[in-house]
């Protein structure tokens, strides 16, 4: 119904998709206002507004040896900033963890310990 | 094959939206509004509007739903009314700086409190600055053609801004007159499919919205303003266009009713610019030489068309059904703005009348006609703001 019929689906994503071309070049190096898209439209890309791990304040650090790969942390992170290996062990992307601690909360272990960044 | 009916002004509403072939309504109940989203769900629910009838649990959530639905390149209508708008404030920002051609009905009530559920200007002129168009309707005639021609303008490329089309509530949205509603077919060659010059597409995905600093905010700002400004010069064409294809034209930006020769000129909105007509007609026949000129579309405002109408003019009487606490009614501001920079401009005195509901006769009107000639004689506006009928 919103796509009325394939051949305007085909229109819209033609159009879509020259857009992207254009802010993929703004994207690199917005020059004048005239290369800009008429709204705020970006693509998704890593770090699109930076990295958001500089506003952390304490650094969880997971005991690695002690930990059972039961995935809680993994589960709970609200920035999605645990990531597993292929066997399910947890590494924290510390580019985007601001240091919530809710990992280190729901951790049935108390394996993950927040540290204070800047201190050594 | 064009047909005349006789519906409530609400009902033309949701008509009016069923022939713009709305796609998604996302809507909340409110009165005066109610009968435009019930019209809008009987007609999904029969069959008769292929389109999805989102129901939401409150106007922020309804604009937010349009919001979502035009973003993915549907054509949406939404309806409301007072606190209703005034709940989707935020939303309404949203709406025009993601350039998403959004058509709005807004039936004007007042703002509580004191709880009143009739019509005045209060809801939507305190939307102005939001960046959506808005259409002010004289007649139910009027609504109709003002929605499918609002569809036309805000999804033109070289605009992409929403739209309000405002109509005060139980004036006209509860009164039934005949309305002309052209053939489909012609209506659809008039208003083509929406064609979005992007969308949301879970295969190419793009973020909407996102955050943008110091350095290019005002840019976008200005393609807003620059949009607004293309709108200008596009309402009349557009008002034109639908009048030679299906004979109802409204003026423009600015009705004008016996304005060539005129010495006096009634300026108003909405429905007391159709009561002004009528004075015109008493008024010249007892040998005053006034017109009347309905102000249909308040953003982008039409200061070129008022200077030329200024022009003739030596006076102006200004009609607002609003006040601007602290200043004056918002017409009144805005008229004299756009006369500024001119010289030799006509006296303007300004008059709040019909808030809350209350009537706007012609002896109304006639009255302030009369008081701003005796300015007009004495060469002084003595009182800028008067307030018409407070009772004693």
């Amino acid at each position: 119904m919103i796509y009325r019929g394939l051949a305007k689906y085909f229109n819209l994503r033609l159009a879509t998709t020259l857009l992207l071309t254009r802010m993929d070049t703004m994207a690199k190096a917005p020059q004048k206002m005239r290369d800009l898209p008429p709204t705020p439209l970006s693509c998704p890309r890593i770090a699109s507004t930076g990295k958001t791990g500089s506003w952390r304040t304490f650094r969880p650090i997971i005991n690695t040896e002690k930990c059972t790969h039961c995935q809680i942390c993994w589960i709970y992170c609200p920035e999605a900033c645990v990531e597993l290996d292929a066997t399910n062990l947890p590494k924290i992307n510390y580019d985007y963890c601001k240091g919530c601690g809710i990992c280190a909360h729901e951790c049935p272990l108390k394996i993950i310990q927040m540290e204070r960044e800047g201190v050594t | 094959m064009s047909k005349v009916i006789v519906e409530t002004g609400n009902r033309i509403a949701g008509f009016a939206c069923q022939a713009a072939r709305a796609e998604v309504i996302a809507a909340y109940p409110i009165t005066p509004q109610t009968t435009v989203v019930e019209q809008i769900a009987e007609l999904v629910e029969a069959g008769k509007m292929d389109a999805k009838y989102i129901r939401v649990e409150s106007e922020h959530s309804a604009m937010a739903a349009c919001i979502g639905a035009a973003v993915g390149g549907a054509r949406t209508f939404t309806a409301t009314s007072s606190h209703g708008l005034a709940l989707m404030h935020e939303m309404l920002h949203w709406a025009s700086a993601s350039r998403l051609p959004i058509v709005m009905a807004v039936v004007n009530r007042a703002m509580g409190p004191s709880w009143n559920i009739w019509a005045d200007f209060s809801d939507s002129l305190s939307q102005r600055d939001t960046g959506w168009i808005q259409y002010y309707c004289a007649d139910n005639q009027e609504i109709f053609d003002t929605i499918i021609q609002a569809y036309k303008l805000c999804e033109d490329k070289s605009v992409f801004m929403p739209a309000m089309v405002c109509f005060e509530g139980f004036i006209l949205s509860h009164t039934s007159m005949p309305v002309n509603i052209p053939d489909q077919k012609e209506i659809d060659d008039f208003l083509p499919p929406y064609n979005p010059p992007w969308l949301m597409d879970v295969d190419n995905p793009i973020t909407h919205g996102n955050i943008v600093y110091p350095d290019w905010y005002m840019e976008f700002r200005y393609f807003m303003y620059e949009a607004m400004e293309n709108a200008r010069k596009l309402i009349p064409e557009i008002d034109k266009e639908y009048g030679r294809r299906f004979g109802f034209e409204h003026g423009g930006h600015v009705e004008t009713y016996g304005c060539e020769d005129a010495e006096l000129l009634i300026l108003s909105m909405g429905t007391i610019g159709s009561e002004a007509k009528l004075v015109v007609d008493n008024l010249r026949k007892q040998g005053l030489n006034v017109g009347a000129a309905r102000v249909r579309v308040f953003r982008p405002f039409p200061k070129d068309e008022i200077v030329n109408l200024a022009k003739n003019a030596q006076m102006l009487t200004i009609i607002d059904r609003q006040v601007s606490y602290g200043m004056e009614g918002p017409l009144h501001t805005e008229v004299k703005a756009s006369l500024y920079s001119q010289t030799d401009s006509p006296l303007t005195a300004g008059f709040i009348a019909g808030l809350g509901g209350r009537d706007v006769t012609t002896q109304d009107i006639e009255k302030m006609v009369k008081k701003s000639l005796q300015y007009l004689k004495a060469g002084k506006v003595e009182k800028e703001v008067q307030w018409v009928g407070l009772r004693e």
